[in-house]
């Protein structure tokens, strides 16, 4: 096999759905923290959660978890507005701060919950190992990871739509510029807080989903993401989308391509530290440019 | 008589983690009460101080780093130095920006050490963990060795809760809370509000350091689990939060209060067999965080409130 | 019937000392009022009260013969009260258009009326209709926050101070388009630095002087009041 397609297939492609990943879980915090002012940190949870559920499904009706996702997604949602209206909703007036003390609470609670529910068993999808469909006689591509990307492009063409052509995404994104001005405005701001946690809860739980297909269920998949999250989320700039999306695509790559043996024969970083590859990252944007790349704010 | 000594142990050994968290409670009173930092690594920290000062004191066993053999009073300050370190870093580098940056950073440092002591077998031993750690007074007969090493931590917390209550009283205490409670006007004062706010990170991240030294010491083991978020940096926030944040008291009763009810409850959850005995313990975790809400949302001074001075309306 | 009154209104931020002192201002239909008054005399924060934005420690809000004191801002909005903040009166993210239709939020039926009403008046605004609001001048940005304003043909119309920062060709500009929009019915309320020019647009003015009613007449007394012209006509 040529070189070009050992880098295409065991350091591209994997790069490509990390990003996805990545990227989902990113536009959620991101439109978060742009719209309620806060880093939630219960977001991994959330992807977790999503995860979960879908097992759900796959186990009892023996589907494709493509065919669960749309189900988790909504299931998710739904338990992110009951979180909102039970837990983050008594502080929308006050300091925004002791929200980030909830919603690490949530992190924990949802995490508890998921342990007492499915248990502490790693879990996962599908029993045995499925053919990489092959093309061009090497390039080997994983069925499951043609589904990730393609599933995350559509998504975030969704995202598109729906931010730029629907009334209420147009409303979102004006109160993530100025809440004071949205409010004089007229806009009513709890709906699109409820439309925000809907966004961001469903794209999270298909990031989820994502994540245990393409390896397995551990409980604790989704707190392990939150820090690349985060860090996708500043590189794009807070309460930018788009820039969530990118910061989350270029995250992903960049911990996967950091192993590849650019320099020499050996890995120029090793495997067992490319989750470090987005703290670094992070660390440097929040020296040099906290405002992210696309110009997010700093708060 | 064995009955006797068996609840004279379990109560030696509830003080003393009570003690502990309590060490570490004054250390997030100290960054959360009193500066407004927001810390959710504080298991990154605790982490940090009880590798340190595994590795500083433990005898050679050529499964990793260490066998140096010191004595237990500078692994301790070896473990404060440590976290201290670390702390600064993060510090300087978050410290002008909101809290929720700085807590984000916080939980990288967490994610950090989780991978390199996944990765770094040769200093770590890896998931297998470093055991054997000595403690101090071991050798004394009975009850007496774990009797004295409560009276130890015990003693280190009265130590810490004078020095801190004296240093709040003192003009750098009150310049702390004139930041805390307004900012600009601190600043307009001419106070350096970066450099104050970085000794509070800096201190209270040494203190979870030590809580951590202390915790290997005592059980004569640290994991990798030391960095898992739900126990250390979970537990702690809530007892610190139910106690009261923003005075000393209120961070060492909630430490006492969450601790024995966390211990008690696992008398009940301990009944419980084959998969349910994995499943019911989180449920415990669960109940807790539910406190942590109800107390955010309905008590959100704690058990023992903040005597704020004449004038001003509560911390949020 | 008075369009909009505020009677004897004392109102601060949270708790603490309230900036307004007894303050009573009222709209007359077809009216244009200004208040003036030096740097920290309350000029805006009137404006805010109407909005449910400040603690009101006393005083009432009318609209016409309805009270809306103490509510919120979305509320008032629907009302047809429409405000114009100084400053980051714009979504700078979003383009032109999708600020004016912010404006119009309340809506749901087709915006394209209105969206051409309001072009017709700012035409410079068509043609960056797609543009980022940030990324326009500062004149045409207070446009936008005109428009953005009209989109739901107010019934009452309240500025704040819409030409502070921009050159004096601008503000002549807006002050003309002001004179426009009244002429075509709408009540208009507004705060200004600019004394001497929005006393000579407006019906009648008030005077603030800290937080409390110092002066009123019709624009032209006041221009004429030797006190008012020392205070703040430059003499």
């Amino acid at each position: 096999m040529g070189d070009l397609l050992i880098f295409v297939n065991f350091y591209l492609l994997p790069g490509l759905v990390l990003g996805s990943i990545y990227a989902l879980g990113a536009i959620g915090v991101s439109l978060v923290f742009g719209i309620l002012r806060f880093a939630h940190f219960a977001h991994g949870d959330m992807m977790t959660l999503g995860a979960y559920l879908a097992l759900t499904v796959v186990a009892v009706t023996g589907a494709n978890p493509m065919l669960a996702l749309p189900l988790a997604m909504i299931g998710t949602a739904i338990i992110a507005l009951g979180i909102d209206r039970w837990f983050y909703k008594p502080f929308h007036d006050k300091s925004t701060i002791v929200l980030v003390i909830a919603s690490f609470g949530i992190a924990l609670m949802l995490r508890s919950l998921i342990r007492v529910i499915w248990g502490v068993e790693i879990e996962s999808y599908s029993v045995g190992i499925s053919r990489p469909l092959v093309f061009f006689d090497s390039l080997r591509i994983a069925e499951r990871h043609i589904w990730i990307i393609g599933s995350t492009v559509v998504l975030m063409l969704i995202v598109h739509w729906l931010l730029t052509r629907t009334r209420t995404g147009k409303a979102m994104r004006a109160v993530s510029d100025s809440p004071e001005l949205a409010r004089l405005t007229g806009i009513p701001t709890e709906r699109v807080i409820k439309a925000t946690w809907m966004l961001g809860a469903a794209l999270a739980a298909a990031a989820g989903v994502f994540v245990g297909w393409d390896t397995q269920l551990q409980t604790t998949m989704g707190w392990n993401l939150l820090l690349p999250i985060f860090a996708s989320a500043i590189l794009g700039g807070i309460g930018r989308p788009y820039g969530a999306m990118a910061g989350g695509m270029v995250i992903g790559l960049a911990e996967e391509l950091s192993t590849y043996p650019w320099i020499g024969t050996e890995p120029l970083l090793s495997p067992g530290y490319k989750t470090g590859i987005a703290f670094a990252i992070m660390v440097v944007m929040l020296i040099w440019r906290p405002a992210g790349l696309l110009r997010g704010r700093v708060y | 008589m064995d009955q006797f000594i068996g609840i004279l142990n379990y109560l030696i050994f509830l003080i003393t983690m009570a003690g502990i968290y309590g060490v570490m409670a004054l250390g997030l009173n100290l960054q959360w009460g009193l500066t407004g930092l927001f810390n959710i690594g504080v298991a990154g920290f605790f982490a940090i101080g009880a590798y340190v000062s595994a590795i500083m004191t433990t005898a050679e066993t050529g499964k990793h780093l260490g066998g140096y053999g010191m004595p237990f009073a500078l692994g301790l300050v070896a473990a404060m130095i440590a976290s201290g370190i670390i702390a600064w870093g993060i510090g300087r580098i978050c410290i002008r920006l909101r809290s929720d940056y700085l807590a984000i950073a916080t939980i990288g440092i967490a994610e950090i050490l989780r991978l390199i002591l996944k990765n770094e077998g040769w200093a770590t031993n890896g998931a297998r963990g470093i055991s054997n750690i000595p403690r101090p007074f071991e050798t004394l007969p009975g009850s007496l060795a774990p009797l004295s090493y409560m009276i130890l931590v015990l003693a280190l917390v009265a130590v810490l809760y004078w020095f801190l209550e004296r240093g709040q009283k003192a003009p750098w205490g009150r310049v702390m809370r004139a930041i805390r409670d307004n900012e600009p006007a601190a600043r307009a004062a001419g106070k350096n509000v970066e450099r104050f706010r970085i000794e509070a990170f800096i201190i209270g991240s040494a203190l979870m350091g030590l809580g951590g030294a202390l915790t290997a010491h005592f059980i004569k083991f640290v994991g990798p689990e030391a960095t898992d978020p739900l126990m250390t940096t979970f537990l702690l926030w809530v007892m610190l939060i139910v106690g009261g944040s923003g005075n000393n008291v209120g961070a060492l009763v909630g430490a006492g209060v969450i601790w024995t009810a966390w211990s008690a409850t696992e008398l009940i959850t301990a009944r419980f067999t084959g998969d349910w005995a994995v499943r019911v313990p989180f449920l415990r975790l669960f109940l807790i965080g539910l406190i942590l809400q109800i107390v955010l949302q309905k008590f959100s001074r704690g058990i023992v409130p903040e005597k704020l001075p004449e004038g001003r309306s509560e911390v949020d | 019937m008075t369009v909009l009154t505020l009677r004897g209104v004392t109102a601060g931020y949270g708790d603490d000392a309230p900036i307004l002192h007894d303050v009573s201002l009222d709209l007359q239909p077809g009216e244009v009022v200004a208040i003036i008054g030096p740097n920290g005399a309350g000029k805006s924060t009137a404006m805010k009260a109407v909005f449910g934005l400040l603690h009101l420690h006393g005083g009432q809000v009318w609209l016409g013969d309805e009270e809306i004191t103490g509510e919120p801002p979305e509320r008032v909005v629907a009302r047809g009260v429409c405000f114009v903040p100084q400053t980051e009166n714009v979504f700078p993210n979003l383009t032109v258009q999708e600020n004016l239709e912010m404006g119009a939020y309340i809506l749901t039926g087709p915006l394209d009326d209105r969206l051409d009403h309001v072009y017709g008046l700012f035409p410079p605004l068509l043609e960056k209709r797609n543009q980022a609001a940030g990324t326009l001048s500062g004149g045409q940005r207070q446009m936008v926050a005109l428009g953005r304003a009209l989109m739901l043909d107010p019934k009452v119309l309240m500025l704040d101070e819409p030409t502070a920062g921009l050159s004096p060709a601008y503000a002549q500009q807006i002050f003309e388009l002001i004179g426009r929009i009244n002429g075509a019915g709408t009540p208009i309320m507004m705060v200004e630095q600019n004394a001497r020019q929005a006393l000579s647009v407006a019906h009648r003015g008030y005077v603030l002087v800290d937080g409390r009613n110092r002066h009123q007449g019709t624009g032209a007394d006041l221009i004429a009041d030797p006190e008012v012209a020392r205070m703040f006509l430059g003499g």
